[in-house]
C-alpha cells in the first residue's frame, strides 16, 4: 500500500505520510503558488506542475535525493499564418494531467489549451503531439471554466501496450490512439449532453468528459464522470452505458477505478451543475461494486452538516492496492480512507482549495 | 544602454537582477536579457513571444503599447520595469 500522498492546492503542494498515528503533513513546497498536477515516478522523483497566475505554467522536478529543480515546461511551436482562425491559443495555459507512459522515461502531459505533450527523458524535454494538435477537428473543441480553453484532463495508457492511449477532453469527448499518437480518432458513443442545441445531444465531440479512469488489471473497463451523468465502457471507451443508479446525484467531477476489480469504482457526487456542492450539504462518496448496477453511499467520517465541498477532476485518488483512497475539496477538506471508502479520517489541516490528490505510485 | 529591472516576486523562482542591455526596442532589450538568462523568458513571455497576460511592462513609467510584437522603442537612458499586473485575490 502507498504510504505517501501528494496534495496540490491553490497555495502550495502538501506531502503527507502515514505514520503510526495516521496521516500527517510532513513537508510543504511552493507555498503560495497554485499546483495543478503532481506525479511521483517509479524511481521516487516527483514532478509538480505550477499554474502561476502571472508567470505561466511551470514544471519542477524533485530528484530522489530531494533536490528541486525547474524543468523547461512544455511549449507550443510558433503559430503559423494559416492558423490565424484557430480559436485556441498556441501557448501553454495549464498542465492538467501527468501520466507515466509505460516505458522508462516516458511521461505524457495533458494541458490546456488542449495540447498533448510527450517526454522520453523523465520530463527534461517535451514534444507537442503534432497529429492531435494540427487535426482540423481540434478547433471544434470547446473551452471549460467559463469558456476559456479546452483541456486534456486524463491520459489513460494501457498497461499492456504503451501505444494504446485514451484522452478525456473537457470538452471534446474521448480520443484514442493505438500507435503512440501518430493517428487519433474520436471514439465515444452512447453519451449524451443537456447543454447543446437540439440534435447535438449525442454528438461525440460535444461530450464534456469531466474525468475518466480505467481498471489497471482490465483497462478495457473504463468509468466516466461526465457533465450529465456517470457512464461505463467495457470496450476501452468506444461504447458507453449510462449508470442511472448513481446517487445521490449524477453530477460531479472525479472518478477512481479500482486497480484490480473491474466492477468497483468511486465517485464524489455534487448536487448539480448549477449547485456545485454536496446534496443536502453532506459530503459522501458513491461506490459501486457490481459494475454500476447499484451504488452505496459512504459517509462514515465525512462532514454531514453544512458542508459545501466540491471535488475537482483530479481531487480523488486510489492507491495501487485499491484499499486506500483520498480526496480533497475546493473548501480545503482532505479525507483519507484505509478500507476502500467505508470510513474516512481527516488529517489535521485546513488546506487551501485542493486541485489534485495523488498517492505515490498511483 | 537601457536598463531592465524585474519584479522581486520573481526571486522565489529564479534570479532576475537589474541589467543594462543593448536594444532599440522593448523586444530587443528583453531578448538581450534572455540571451543571458534563458529560463527567465517563459516567466515574462508566452509561447508566441507576447507579454504574458498578467505581466505589465513600463518604459519610463508608461505602460508599453505593443504587447504582442514588443515594438515599442527604447532609448539609451530608458528604464524598463517588468511587473506583475494587478490581479487575483
Amino acid at each position: 500500500m502507498s504510504d505517501r500522498l501528494h496534495v496540490g492546492t491553490r497555495k502550495g503542494l502538501f506531502e503527507l505520510e502515514r505514520g503510526p498515528g495516521g496521516w500527517d503533513i510532513v513537508s510543504t513546497h511552493f507555498l503560495g503558488d497554485p499546483v495543478s498536477a503532481v506525479l511521483q515516478s517509479a524511481d521516487g522523483a516527483l514532478l509538480a506542475a505550477l499554474d502561476l497566475g502571472h508567470f505561466g505554467a511551470k514544471l519542477w522536478r524533485r530528484s530522489p535525493a530531494g533536490e528541486w529543480r525547474e524543468l523547461a515546461a512544455p511549449a507550443f511551436p510558433p503559430k503559423p499564418e494559416d492558423a490565424a482562425d484557430d480559436p485556441h491559443p498556441w501557448s501553454l495555459g495549464r498542465i492538467w494531467a501527468l501520466q507515466p507512459g509505460g516505458v522508462p522515461g516516458r511521461i505524457w502531459a495533458g494541458t490546456m489549451p488542449g495540447g498533448l505533450f510527450r517526454s522520453d527523458d523523465d520530463g527534461e524535454t517535451w514534444q507537442l503531439n503534432e497529429p492531435l494538435w494540427r487535426m482540423p477537428d481540434r478547433r471544434r473543441w470547446m473551452g471549460v471554466a467559463g469558456g476559456e480553453q479546452p483541456g486534456i484532463s486524463a491520459v489513460l495508457v494501457d498497461p499492456r501496450n504503451p501505444a494504446d492511449i485514451r484522452l478525456g477532453v473537457s470538452t471534446a469527448g474521448i480520443w484514442a490512439t493505438t500507435d503512440t499518437g501518430a493517428t487519433w480518432s474520436l471514439i465515444n458513443q452512447g453519451m449524451y449532453n443537456e447543454y447543446m442545441p437540439p440534435g447535438q445531444e449525442g454528438d461525440p465531440i460535444s461530450q464534456d468528459i469531466h474525468q475518466i479512469a480505467h481498471c489497471a488489471a482490465r483497462p478495457e473497463v473504463m468509468w466516466c464522470q461526465h457533465h450529465n451523468g456517470v457512464f461505463r465502457s467495457e470496450d476501452a471507451g468506444a461504447n458507453w452505458r449510462e449508470l442511472a443508479a448513481i446517487r445521490p446525484s449524477k453530477f460531479g467531477f472525479a472518478v477512481a477505478a479500482h486497480p484490480h476489480d473491474p466492477d468497483t469504482a468511486w465517485f464524489v457526487p455534487s448536487a448539480k451543475d448549477e449547485r456545485r456542492f454536496p446534496v443536502d450539504g453532506q459530503v459522501v462518496v458513491a461506490r459501486t461494486r457490481d459494475g454500476g448496477r447499484s451504488f452505496e453511499i459512504l459517509r462514515q467520517g465525512l462532514p454531514q452538516r453544512h458542508a459545501y465541498d466540491l471535488v475537482w477532476r483530479h481531487g480523488l485518488s486510489v492507491d495501487p492496492d485499491g484499499r486506500r483512497l483520498a480526496f480533497g475539496s475546493t473548501s480545503g477538506g482532505l479525507w483519507v480512507s484505509e478500507d476502500g471508502g467505508e470510513s474516512w479520517a481527516a488529517p489535521d489541516a485546513r488546506l487551501p482549495p485542493v486541485a489534485c490528490v495523488r498517492f505515490a505510485g498511483a | 544602454m537601457p536598463t531592465v529591472s524585474f519584479t522581486r516576486a520573481l526571486e522565489r523562482f529564479l534570479a532576475a537582477p537589474t541589467v543594462a542591455v543593448e536594444g532599440a526596442t522593448l523586444g530587443a532589450a528583453l531578448d538581450a536579457v534572455f540571451a543571458e538568462r534563458p529560463a527567465l523568458r517563459g516567466y515574462v513571455l508566452d509561447d508566441q513571444g507576447a507579454l504574458r497576460r498578467h505581466v505589465a511592462v513600463f518604459v519610463n513609467g508608461q505602460l508599453v503599447r505593443d504587447r504582442d510584437r514588443l515594438t515599442d522603442p527604447v532609448a539609451a537612458d530608458d528604464e524598463i520595469h517588468v511587473f506583475q499586473a494587478l490581479s487575483g485575490g
